[in-house]
């Protein structure tokens, strides 16, 4: 074994998400050389974090599907009858609710809580629904899912028969990113220098816990070299964050809105993190507790590697079963509310084609189709490579139909060398 | 054993697959401390027979005791309650999870906040596989990657760590070496000593009779008859399986 490989070994760091890791940096310089010098700069970046961030929501509960032996063909339908649904709502039913004699509210301080929480209800009600059916009535959840790409875009068509809702809340738009929906600077770096705290405390708590039992440990140099590298990356991520400048008109228009002073030398501002970068993190620890920390999660990837088994274990797999798609459900209301709010407005063709999106980011970030496989983290890198390549051909000038081709090819080509690689790791 | 109840009683067992008659109409009894040897050929409804009591499966009609009370086991969260243990000829293993995992599996530890116990379930999987096999050092790998001897430790292990009053063994040896097959026979002779009642299915006769009380012939789902072990030879039992009868001269139905 080579040095680098002993290393590696002892850092017990899992080679293959490096791999992508390394894929995604190859592909960056690349289009950075491309594109004369455009696609590493932090106004590229900050975008192609944004633009990520709906479809890496919503394969954080893809992993679940299909880790589980099923899969879900409706996300798409299902964003984009949610985002109609919020639409309506924001728009027509609460600035009426909250208005009262003297007409409606708008721009009212919960429209946009209620709106969410409503998307979410109706959300997980959907997945309920789809989940008791393949769940409960065995039928397939390939079926259920085909079936429900129909109905869902159909019925997003019903809600306002076709018309676009434009404008959006005021409030319930921060949710897409842009000027007003991100975090400036000082809160991304609270939020940067949080994140790496809760790196160093989770692997000093995993050593303290391993230490219980004697259990063998990872050398020391190990855990420091981890914990430097993750939080390196944190910080070079929000230090690029905050240094994409907010153009000048725009950062007045926020001055103004948030009532800050302006500064006597005009106003600087920047964008940071912005707030569905923020959603996504926040999503991403929370699915990853649950996959990997919870009988849940335990449960999930047990019916996906031998789906008898997890039954004669006393695991209700039916009942599982409706809790996946009842989590896809919400993550798709919220992966809505961040697309529509992106463009300010609703209309019933948003996230079409989005379930293959989804499904290709998980299965690119080593989600196995055949079940009992996959990883949170993997699927968001693979949303993020499948991002990459898109707004990096866009940037070069490649039309529409070659980047679908490419992006195409991509997946099967990393399907395939998922599995050389499985092959020799693995006996 | 005299007079005592007996630890599980299964009475009139039906269960049917389309049109095949997997169990028709199979009583069976089991006394603390004592090893019941299942025999049968291939398709004979043995595994059948013992999935109904572990609650895989439900029988069309008739009843089971548990303890000389009427038990409702209708899922194996049920057969668990009544601390019914089984290994499964298949083993029942989710590979793609860890021994650790799979010994836990639908019982897992938790933490105060929840969480899975990650630590101390490993330790206890680290404590009793080292009973059964102490050559056994993968425990990070997903269970698929172990040998077939490996893999059926951690069924037994998981059957026996939970305090079983009720042990269902489906051909454990199946897959295990001599040395392995001495280790669970070893086993065997010991849970029967801590007054647990075991129901064991083998090909091997031999070992069969070695460990066994009485012995329980099924053919074609039917039940064949039961007889004590010190009643019959080996001949004598071959030949129940094989032509289905009970030999001349033992008892039309040997009660413990
Ligand atoms: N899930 C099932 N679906 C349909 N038929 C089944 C099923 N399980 C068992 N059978 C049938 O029921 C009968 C009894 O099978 P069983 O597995 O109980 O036999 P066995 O005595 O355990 O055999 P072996 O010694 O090969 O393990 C067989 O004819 C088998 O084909
Ligand atoms: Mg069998």
């Amino acid at each position: 074994m080579t040095v680098v490989g002993r290393t590696l070994k002892a850092m017990e760091v899992d080679t293959r998400i490096l791999g992508m890791v390394g894929a995604l940096l190859v592909i960056w310089l690349a289009f950075h050389i491309w594109t004369g010098g455009l696609f590493i700069t932090p106004r590229n970046l900050f975008n192609l974090s944004v633009q990520t961030a709906s479809v890496a929501v919503m394969a954080c509960s893809m992993v679940l599907i299909i880790v589980a032996r099923h899969i879900d063909l409706s996300v798409g339908s299902l964003l984009g009858f949610l985002a109609m649904f919020m639409g309506v709502v924001q728009t027509e039913w609460l600035p009426d609710l909250f208005g009262g004699a003297e007409g409606p509210a708008f721009g009212h301080a919960w429209i946009w809580v209620v709106t969410l929480l409503a998307g979410i209800a109706m959300g997980a009600l959907i997945g309920a629904l789809q989940g008791y059916i393949i769940g409960f009535l065995a039928v397939p959840a390939f079926i259920v899912t085909l079936g429900g790409l129909l109905v869902w875009r159909g019925a997003a068509w019903w809600i306002t028969t076709g018309q676009t809702i434009s404008p959006l809340d005021a409030n319930f738009r921060w949710l897409g990113g842009g000027a007003e929906g991100s975090l400036y600077l000082w809160p991304s770096w609270i939020v940067g220098i949080f994140t790496c705290a809760a790196i160093c405390f989770s692997i000093w708590w995993a050593r303290r816990e391993r230490r219980r039992f004697d259990f063998p440990q990872k050398p020391l140099w190990a855990e420091y070299t981890i914990a430097a590298t993750l939080s390196a990356l944190v910080i070079a991520f929000v230090a690029t964050m905050t240094s994409y400048q907010v153009p000048s008109r725009a950062a007045e228009r926020v001055y103004a809105l948030r009532g800050w002073e302006v500064p006597e030398d005009g106003v600087h501002l920047v964008f940071g993190i912005a707030i569905p970068v923020l959603i996504l993190g926040i999503i991403a620890v929370v699915m990853t507790i649950l996959a990997r920390r919870t009988r849940f999660g335990r449960y999930v990837f047990a019916m996906g590697g031998n789906p008898d088994a997890a039954q004669l274990a006393g695991i209700n797999t039916k009942r599982m079963t409706l809790w996946i798609f009842v989590i896809m459900g919400v993550l798709c209301a919220i992966s809505a509310a961040i697309a529509s709010a992106r463009l300010a407005s609703a209309d019933n063709a948003v996230g079409t084609l989005d379930e293959l999106r989804v499904i290709a980011a998980a299965v690119i970030g080593g989600t196995s189709l055949s079940g009992g496989r996959g990883t949170i983290f993997g699927a968001i890198l693979g949303a993020l490579v499948m991002q990459s390549l898109q707004s990096g051909m866009a940037m070069v000038g490649v039309d529409a139909p070659m980047q679908n081709i490419v992006i195409g090819i991509v997946l099967v080509l990393a399907v395939y060398v998922d599995q050389l690689y499985r092959r020799r790791t693995e006996d | 054993m005299n007079g005592a109840d007996p630890l599980v009683e299964m009475r009139d067992i039906h269960v049917a697959f389309g049109g095949v008659q997997a169990v028709d109409g199979v009583s069976i009894d089991l006394y603390p401390g004592e090893v019941v040897g299942l025999l049968g050929h291939n398709g004979a409804g043995k595994s059948t027979l013992i999935k109904v009591l572990s609650g895989a499966y439900q029988s069309r009609s008739g009843e089971i005791y548990v303890q000389g009370r009427k038990a409702e086991i209708h899922n194996p969260r049920d057969a668990r309650k009544y601390n019914i243990e089984t290994i499964y000829q298949t083993l029942a293993l989710a590979d793609n999870l860890d021994a650790a995992a799979n010994l836990f599996l639908g019982r897992e530890i938790r933490q105060r906040n929840g969480l899975l116990d990650e630590v101390r379930m490993e330790a206890e999987a680290r404590q009793i596989l080292k009973r059964l096999n102490p050559n056994f050092t993968k425990f990070h790998q997903p269970v698929a990657s172990l040998s077939g001897g490996q893999r059926q430790a951690v069924a037994i292990a998981r059957a026996v760590y939970f305090e079983a009053k009720i042990l269902i063994m489906d051909e454990p040896t199946a897959a295990l070496g001599v040395e392995e097959t001495r280790m669970v026979a070893d086993l065997i002779q010991q849970l029967k000593r801590e007054g647990i009642g075991i129901f064991l299915i083998s090909h091997d006769i031999h070992d069969v009779f070695d460990l066994a009380d009485r012995l329980t012939v099924m053919k074609n789902g039917k039940l064949v008859g039961t007889v004590r072990t010190q009643d019959v030879t080996q001949d004598e039992v071959l030949g129940m399986i094989i032509l289905g009868k009970m030999p001349e001269g033992a008892a039309q139905k040997a009660d413990a």
